[in-house]
């Protein structure tokens, strides 16, 4: 048996949700290339990239179409090679109509100086500069779910010193294993893609932040950094939200980001692994990022996947190559149980910040009877930024913007926890996000 | 398959299992032990006045919902159920029905459905009631029967414990004496004392405690405080002159407080919000009771402790609050 000393985690609130790692069992395989893909420009927070094609145009796989307008924005990428379509408003995953360009595929003709060997290559030549340079160029964002552009996160604002470099690879979503397999098939790539961090950042330590329900992950990392110093792992208790930027602070370093601040306030920058992947790809063979890992899960599906996917590869072609969608399919999600987004139209293209595809069972896709505020104080106990969401609830709902900034309702990181745990079925994120929307539409005005 | 058929709402897309019918069921459940060991120590006259109570307090708040309030009704989340079971844990087990229905009718009438129903009353609704029946019908409200007097309506009505040692010590009789002629605190502590239909039984209400705690339907702050308040408090006082003051075991092992601390003061709707409030309620509830019993003119305070607490909970929810994460000082209004 094995020694149970107490795993670290985030200290305020949180919830237990059933994890249903369904697919954790099952290995990352390439999803054939699709007839058309479809590729935002706005697939990231910031300015929407700005289109540099036109119909007809022949492009090949990673050649630039679209740059990057301003420095929060993002450069978008061929995903296959072949002639641009239309170029019109789709329907994304937010529900909302955005730009996007399509590609009618034709082969899949790469860019020449990209590299597209298996080979590890360890050593990094560039200068702390170059790489975040080069990120930038590549179009890298964070894969987690928020996609803020990472070039960004790597230009530390001036006066403010980072010393620490954490690495998310707790995927605390449900149902979700991309990070999961990423982190069992390509560790030798993350292990480089961490040094290339911290040579960007200038820092000599950094922490992989692992949840114990990947114990297999935990110990691979374990073993390929025995002999590595200033790379340690750190397996973490199951408890979401951890993955929350701030909770993983939190959870890794016991520090706390300011309210209204940035993790580099407190010494710390965090990076997914999926997007430490494709920093390795972006800095050491060239590759921008026109890719990713999407799991496909749900109780119900036939085969629960990991594929690698182009990005802009309709969501649908991912549910056939999973076995169907099931009959009793009542809603289906892009991203985790959690926080993910459900979508009412299965052509919606698969984006960077697309962590998963969840099919839910009608019986679980409605919301159940709403009873009245039992005051029980379960969504206090289980806010990890120790805030009151009945209280911004009712704030919100009052139109009472003043009260709820004052309740630091702009802290909230729409985890979700308070809506999970209400044993009366309360919407409280939804007015909470309300409340949010109307203080910063004030804000504009 | 058509899209057009999918649900769209926004995350979270899961929910825990424990939602309010679920909660109100484990409570029931968890009054089960005591209210067993009621029958056992009452016999069917423990069953016949919370089946009474129960049944009129559902039917009440039906009458209510359904034809004061024209809407649907409210009483298939069971929470009419507590209600009235604990109002029967309240009232000696030979009450008299019209009492009962009086209890009932107060409780759900003007203790919860007057304020709009479930989670919008300030005070805990089963101890309205109670309060009430105990300043209307003094008589019938203090007198207990005596325990093992099973399968009998009109038993022999004898004082509680803590009615013998008020009177007691008003006569001048020191403590020792007065408890010499009790029974033993291990026979406290499983029931075979004279009190309230549901309170006696410290052993059936701890098992309550503990199921509902394994449910994480309540958290440990509110019966941990009030407990240890009230062991504190009833302890200094027993040092400073164990022969007027009676040790802090019997305090907690008579009257009320079991009950109290496990079933009328966690209830959700009455109690603070965070951890930290509760912790606060609890110990007022503590310092109010040790008060009544040892300064008051009632032999028996954890009624009016928790009434005077709830009235407090809005103000402690204002000050009580949760630390925040990244946010050094509050400051204060």
């Amino acid at each position: 048996m094995k020694l149970h000393h107490k795993l670290k985690t985030f200290k305020l609130g949180g919830v237990h949700p059933d994890d249903q790692k369904i697919s954790a069992g099952v290995a990352i395989t390439p999803l054939p290339l699709p007839k058309v893909v479809t590729i935002p420009v706005a697939q990231h927070i910031g300015a929407p990239a700005k289109i540099i094609v036109q119909r007809g145009d022949m492009v090949k796989t990673g050649q630039i179409i679209a740059t990057h307008e301003g420095f929060v924005s993002s450069n978008i990428h061929a995903s296959a090679s072949g002639r641009i379509g239309v170029i019109e408003e789709v329907m994304d995953s937010s529900g909302f109509k955005h730009t996007a360009i399509s590609i009618r595929v034709k082969g899949d003709d790469w860019q020449e100086n990209i590299d597209l060997t298996e080979t590890l290559v360890e050593e990094i030549k560039l200068e702390p500069k170059e790489i975040v340079a080069r990120i930038m160029e590549a179009g890298v964002v964070g894969m987690g779910g928020a996609a803020f552009p990472s070039h960004v996160k790597l230009s530390v604002p001036e006066g403010k010193h980072v010393d620490h470099l954490l690495i998310n690879g707790v995927e605390c979503e449900p149902y979700l294993t991309a990070d999961h397999r990423l982190m069992l098939e390509r560790p030798k790539e993350i292990i480089v893609g961490i040094k290339i961090l911290m040579k960007a950042l200038g820092v000599d330590k950094a922490i992989i932040g692992i949840e114990d329900n990947k114990q297999d992950a935990i110990e691979l990392f374990q073993e390929l950094l025995k002999t590595e110093t200033g790379i340690a792992v750190e397996a973490l208790e199951v408890h979401y939200p951890q993955g929350g930027e701030k909770q993983l602070i939190q959870a890794l370093l016991n520090r706390e980001v300011p309210s209204g601040g940035l993790p580099a306030d407190v010494g710390a920058i965090v990076h997914n692994v999926g997007t430490t992947y494709a920093i390795y790809q972006a800095v050491q063979k060239n590759k921008p990022l026109i890719e990713r890992v999407v799991t496909v899960t749900g109780k119900s599906v036939k085969q629960p996947s990991n594929f690698l996917v182009r990005i802009g590869t309709p969501v649908i072609d991912l549910l056939i190559a999973a076995g169907g969608v099931p009959e009793d399919t009542g809603k289906i999600v892009s991203g985790g149980p959690m926080m993910g987004k459900a979508i009412a139209d299965l052509d919606v293209p698969v984006a960077k910040g697309t962590s998963g595809i969840l099919l839910i069972p009608k019986d679980e896709a409605s919301r159940a009877e709403v009873y009245n505020c039992l005051h029980c104080g379960k969504c206090i106990e289980a806010c990890p930024m120790g805030l009151e969401p009945y209280h911004l609830l009712l704030m919100s709902k009052k139109g009472n913007s003043q009260r709820a900034k004052e309740e630091h309702i702009l802290d909230c990181i729409e985890c979700g926890s308070c809506s999970f745990v209400c044993p009366s079925n309360r919407p409280i994120l939804d007015y909470i996000r309300l409340g949010k929307t109307q203080i910063r539409k004030q804000k504009k005005v | 398959m058509s899209a057009g058929l999918l649900t769209v709402s926004p995350s979270p897309h899961i929910h825990t299992e424990l939602t309010v019918p679920q909660i109100m069921r484990g409570v029931i459940f968890a009054m089960i032990p005591a209210l067993l060991f009621s029958i056992y120590n009452f016999g069917i006259g423990a069953l016949y006045v919370t089946g009474l109570s129960v049944l009129f307090c559902v039917a009440i708040e039906y009458a209510i919902a359904r034809y004061l309030l024209n809407r649907a009704a409210s009483i298939y989340d069971g929470s009419a159920i507590i209600t009235g079971m604990l109002l029967a844990f309240n009232v000696p087990s030979n009450l008299p029905w019209h009492i009962i229905l009086i209890g009932s009718a107060v409780a759900i009438g003007i203790g919860k459905m007057s304020f709009g129903g479930l989670g919008n009353n300030p005070f805990n609704p089963a101890l309205v009631g109670r309060v009430f029946l105990l300043l209307s019908f003094p008589v019938q409200m203090t007198s207990w029967p005596v325990q093992g007097a099973t399968f009998s309506l009109d038993a022999v009505t004898s004082a509680t414990p803590l009615g013998i040692l008020k009177e007691g010590i008003r006569s001048g009789t020191p403590v020792d004496t007065l408890l010499s002629e009790m029974p033993s605190y291990t026979d406290f502590f499983f029931g075979l004392q004279a009190g309230s239909l549901g309170e006696m039984s410290a052993f059936a209400l701890l098992l309550g405690l503990i199921y509902m705690l394994y449910r994480k339907i309540i958290t440990w702050h509110i019966p941990v405080s009030m407990l240890v308040t009230i062991v504190v408090m009833t302890g200094i006082f027993w040092l400073i002159d164990p022969t007027r003051y009676a040790s802090p075991l019997f305090h907690l092992l008579t009257g009320g407080v079991m009950l109290g601390a496990v079933f009328m003061a966690t209830d959700y709707v009455t109690s603070p919000f965070t951890h930290r409030g509760m912790l606060i309620f609890g110990f007022g509830i503590g310092v109010l009771t040790v008060l009544i019993r040892l300064f008051g003119s009632y032999p028996e305070g954890v009624s009016f402790a928790i009434l005077i607490m709830n009235a407090f909970v809005p103000m402690i929810n204002k000050f009580a609050k949760e630390p925040r994460y990244g946010v050094v000082k509050e400051k204060r209004k």
